[in-house]
C-alpha cells in the first residue's frame, strides 16, 4: 500500500526583498512553502547566511576567526576577509564604537567606517547601528546617506525611533530597514502597520522579531517566528508577509556557555567550539522555525549552517 | 478525528445506570469525546463497540516505552505539530553511536557529559551499536555498551546477529532497529519472543509504509520508523512527512515515534551533525544518534531541547533558595530576583560578567517574571522579608546589604520596615545595565 503524501502548498506566499546590487544582490523570503520543505514544493529563495563583524575588529583569540581574517587590519581589508568566507552572502557590520554607553564615537566617524566597509565589498551589506534609541535616530539616517545606490540594509528601527530611520533610509534614499520587535507576534505586527503608514511597502522591509540564544528562553522565539510565518502563509496576513532575519552572532557569544574560559570550567573544552555549537543550533532552530537569513559570527558557523541550507533545498 | 459525543453516545446502552460515575450517558459520552474519561469505564459496552471506539478515541500516535528503571523513557505521543498548539510530550532522545573499534573511546567522551540545567539531568541516554558484518566484534560492542547502564539500540538487520544480541540485553529493553521489507517477518518474531521496540527501516515512505502496515497485521505496535541516511534531504522529508501525515492527516500507521541517524547523513562531519541534531529537535525526531557527544556540542543542543519541550503553560523554574556568584560570601552584598529561569539565567549571567561576588537570593514568584510578578502579588516586601528570615539568611549573610530590581524600587520603604538593620539599595531597570552598576557600587 503506498503512502499517501499531502504536500502542503499555501495558497499566500512571503514577499520578497531584495538587499544589494548588481550579481551578488540577494533576495529573501518569496517562499509559499514551510521554511525548508523543499519536499512540498520549490523554496522560492533558500534562506540566506551572512557574516557579521564590529568595527572593534573580531577576536581573534578564536583560532578560527583569526585564521580567517589573517593579515587583514583595517576595516577595509577585514570587510575583504569576511566575504570571502566560504558560505557568506552577505556582510553585516556593527557600529559598536557609536554605542553612548561604551566609546561614544561620533556620527561622522561612525558613517566614514561604514563607507570604508560598503566600498570594499561587492556583496550586499547590513549595518547594525548602537542599538541606542536616541543614538541610532540620529546615525542610522546619516549612514543611510551615505550608502546612496548599495541598496544596504539597516538593521533595528524600533517603534521609538523607526520613523525618522524609515522615511530617510526608505524614502530618502533607497535604502532597506528592518523593524526590530520584542518577540510577540502582536508587537511586530504593530510595526510593520507603522511603516505602511509611513507609505514604505513590503519590498522594502526585513523584520527582526526579537532574537536569543537556545537554553535562554529560546521557546519564545520559536513560537514568535511559527505563528508570525503561519499568519502570513495560512491567514494571507500582509502586515506579516515580510522576510524574517535572525541577528545570532552577539547573542550566541554572550552567554556564559561561550564566554566561560577553559581555566574557569575545564570539563567544557573548547571555548570556540561550546559558541560555534550555541550558533549553529541557534541558527539551525530558527530557520526551522521560518526565519529567511541569519547573521552568525564564526567562519565555522557560516560554512556548516550554509552547508546544511544547501542540504535540504 | 476523534469521535464527537453523539458518535460515541449512539454505541452506549443508554440506560443511565450511572455505573461509569456519571449522571447520564450522553454526559459520559461528551466527556469520554473530550478525552478526560476512558471508554472502558462503562462495563456494559460490546466488544464491539468497544473495537470500534478503542480505535478512534486513540491517540494519533503511540506512546512508546524502551528501557528499564531509572534508565525507562517515553518517546512519541505528541498530538501538535506546533509547540505552541499545546506542548510537546516527549523529549528528543540523543544517542552515541558505537562500533567495537571505537566503544571505549567514544563511551568514555561521552559519558563526561552530565549536568543538572535548571531541574533536568542532561546526558547521553542512549547508545546505538552497530552491526558492520561481524557477529562476534558486534556483541563485543553490545557488552561495552550495556555496561554504561544506557538503553540501547541494535543497529542490526542480521536475524542471526540481532538474536544473539538480544540473549545478552534483552532484560534492559533496548530497541532492535532491524527490520526491513524483506525480513520484516523474522525481526517480528524476535521482538516480540523478546519482547522489545522494534525499528523498521525501508528505502522509501511506501515501502516503509507497507512494511509497518504488515507489521500492523501481524499485531505488532510497539514500532518506532526509522527515517533512512539515504540522503540529509531525504531524511528530514520523511521524518515530516511521517509526523504530519500521524498529526495532521490522522494516518494511524505513521503515528509512531522516529529514529534519526545524523552519524550516517553526516559521517565525520561532527559540526554537521549538530546542526542535523538541532534540525530534528525542532522538527520531529523522537531519537537521535550522533557519532560522539561533547560539550561542544552539548550545551547548544541540550539547550535547545530544553526549550523545545517546555509546556507553553507551565513557565520554567529554577529552584529557591541562595546563590553566591564569583564566589560570594557571607561579606558580599545580597540582590534579589524571581524564579523565572530565563530571569535568572540572564541576572546571574549579567553578575557573572561583573565580576563581582554577590549573593543572589531566589523566593518563589510563581515563576513570573519581575514586574509580572510584583502585579500579581507574588513578589512583595512581605513575602521577600519572609524568605530571607525563613531561610536564616540573615544570619547565613553578614553584609545586610540588599539589591532591588529597578523596576520595583517603589518596595524599597517596605522593605526597610520589614528588614529592619538592612541597607535597600536600588539596582537598575535592566539587567545589561548590571556590570557597569555593580563594579561602580564596589568601587
Amino acid at each position: 500500500m503506498p503512502f499517501k503524501h499531502n504536500p502542503q502548498v499555501f495558497s499566500s506566499s512571503i514577499g520578497e526583498t531584495v538587499l544589494g546590487t548588481g550579481e551578488k544582490a540577494l533576495t529573501l523570503g518569496g517562499e509559499n512553502v514551510w521554511s525548508l520543505y523543499s519536499f512540498d514544493g520549490a523554496v522560492k529563495n533558500p534562506p540566506a547566511v551572512g557574516i557579521e563583524f564590529s568595527d572593534q575588529g573580531p577576536d581573534r583569540s578564536l583560532p578560527g576567526v583569526a585564521a580567517a581574517y589573517e593579515g587583514a587590519e583595517t576595516l577595509a581589508e577585514l570587510a575583504k576577509k569576511a566575504e570571502q568566507v566560504p558560505g557568506v552572502q552577505f556582510v553585516a557590520f556593527r557600529l559598536a564604537g557609536s554605542d553612548p554607553n561604551g566609546d561614544n564615537e561620533s556620527v561622522a566617524d561612525s558613517v566614514a567606517k561604514v563607507k570604508e566597509v560598503a566600498d570594499a565589498i561587492s556583496l550586499p551589506l547590513v549595518v547594525t547601528g548602537s542599538n541606542n534609541i536616541d543614538k541610532d535616530a540620529e546615525l542610522l539616517p546619516k549612514v543611510a546617506e551615505a550608502l546612496q545606490g548599495k541598496n544596504a540594509l539597516l538593521l533595528n528601527a524600533k517603534e521609538e525611533n523607526y520613523k525618522g530611520i524609515a522615511v530617510a533610509a526608505v524614502t530618502a534614499y533607497g535604502q532597506k530597514v528592518s523593524g526590530e520587535s520584542a518577540v510577540d507576534i502582536n508587537l511586530a505586527k504593530q510595526l510593520n502597520v507603522l511603516f505602511s503608514q509611513l507609505g514604505i511597502k513590503n519590498e522594502n522591509l526585513v523584520e527582526n522579531l526579537g532574537q536569543g540564544v537556545v537554553g535562554y528562553g529560546f521557546e519564545y522565539i520559536i513560537s514568535t517566528v511559527e505563528r508570525v510565518k503561519l499568519a502570513a502563509l495560512t491567514q494571507n496576513d500582509a502586515a506579516l508577509q515580510i522576510p524574517v532575519i535572525s541577528p545570532i552572532s552577539t547573542e550566541a557569544w554572550t552567554v556564559k556557555e561561550s564566554l566561560a574560559t577553559e581555566e574557569e570550567i575545564p570539563e567544557w573544552g573548547s571555548r570556540e567550539e561550546r559558541g560555534i555549537g550555541l550558533e549553529v543550533s541557534t541558527a539551525v532552530a530558527s530557520i526551522a522555525a521560518g526565519s529567511n537569513a541569519v547573521i552568525l559570527m564564526h567562519p565555522a558557523s557560516v560554512a556548516t549552517v550554509s552547508k546544511l541550507i544547501a542540504e535540504l533545498v | 478525528m476523534a469521535l464527537k459525543g453523539l458518535d460515541i453516545f449512539k454505541l452506549t446502552p443508554k440506560t443511565n445506570c450511572k455505573e461509569c460515575g456519571q449522571p447520564t450517558c450522553m454526559a459520559f459520552s461528551m466527556k469520554v469525546a473530550q478525552g478526560s474519561v476512558q471508554i472502558e469505564q462503562c462495563p456494559h459496552m460490546s466488544e464491539e463497540a468497544l473495537a470500534t471506539l478503542g480505535e478512534a478515541t486513540a491517540p494519533p500516535m503511540k506512546s512508546i516505552k524502551i528501557g528499564v528503571g531509572e534508565e525507562e523513557h517515553t518517546i512519541g505521543g505528541e498530538t501538535v505539530l506546533f509547540r505552541h498548539d499545546k506542548t510537546f510530550v516527549s523529549k528528543s532522545l540523543y544517542g552515541v553511536s558505537v562500533t567495537d573499534a571505537n566503544a571505549d573511546e567514544v563511551l568514555a567522551e561521552a559519558a563526561k557529559v552530565d549536568y543538572v540545567r535548571i531541574g533536568e539531568h542532561m546526558y547521553v541516554e542512549l547508545v546505538n551499536v552497530a552491526f558492520e558484518g561481524d557477529k562476534s566484534a558486534f556483541l563485543s560492542a553490545v557488552k561495552k555498551a550495556a555496561a554504561t547502564g544506557r538503553t540501547l539500540v541494535l543497529d542490526v538487520q542480521d536475524g542471526d546477529a540481532a538474536k544473539a544480541a538480544l540473549d545478552l540485553v534483552k532484560d534492559t529493553k533496548p530497541i532492535l532497529n532491524g527490520a526491513n521489507p524483506s525480513n520484516y517477518e523474522a525481526c517480528n518474531a524476535l521482538a516480540k519472543e523478546y519482547g522489545v521496540v522494534l525499528g523498521v527501516r525501508a528505502e522509501d515512505l511506501d515501502a516503509l509504509y507497507t512494511t509497518v502496515t504488515a507489521l500492523e497485521g501481524l499485531g505488532n505496535k510497539e514500532l518506532v520508523l526509522d527515517v533512512g541516511g539515504a540522503s540529509i534531504k531525504d531524511a528530514f522529508g520523511n521524518a515530516v512527512k511521517i509526523r504530519r501525515a500521524a498529526l495532521k492527516d490522522n494516518d494511524r500507521s505513521f503515528g509512531y515515534p522516529s529514529i534519526v541517524n545524523v552519524a550516517k547523513l553526516a559521517p565525520g562531519d561532527e559540526r554537521l551533525q549538530t546542526a542535523l541534531a538541532s534540525l530534528f529537535t525542532s522538527k520531529y525526531g523522537s531519537i537521535i544518534i550522533l557519532e560522539k557527544m561533547d560539550y561542544g556540542k552539548a550545551l547548544g543542543l541540550y539547550g535547545l531541547r530544553q526549550n523545545v519541550f517546555t509546556d507553553p503553560q507551565k513557565p520554567m523554574t529554577v529552584e529557591t533558595g541562595l546563590y553566591p556568584i564569583n564566589g560570594a560570601g557571607e561579606n558580599d552584598p545580597c540582590a534579589f530576583t524571581v524564579d523565572f529561569a530565563l530571569t535568572y539565567f540572564i541576572i546571574s549571567g549579567e553578575i557573572e560578567r561583573s565580576g563581582v561576588p554577590v549573593n543572589l537570593i531566589i523566593p518563589d514568584a510563581g515563576g513570573y517574571s519581575v514586574l509580572t510578578a510584583w502585579s500579581a502579588g507574588k513578589l512583595t516586601a512581605d513575602s521577600i522579608a519572609k524568605f530571607i528570615k525563613d531561610e536564616g539568611l540573615e544570619a547565613k549573610v553578614k553584609n545586610h546589604t540588599l539589591m532591588v530590581p529597578g523596576k520595583i524600587s517603589v518596595l524599597k520603604g517596605e522593605l526597610e520596615e520589614n528588614l529592619p538593620g538592612w541597607k535597600i539599595v536600588i539596582a537598575p531597570n535592566e539587567a545589561i545595565g548590571l556590570p557597569k552598576f555593580l563594579k561602580e557600587f564596589v568601587a
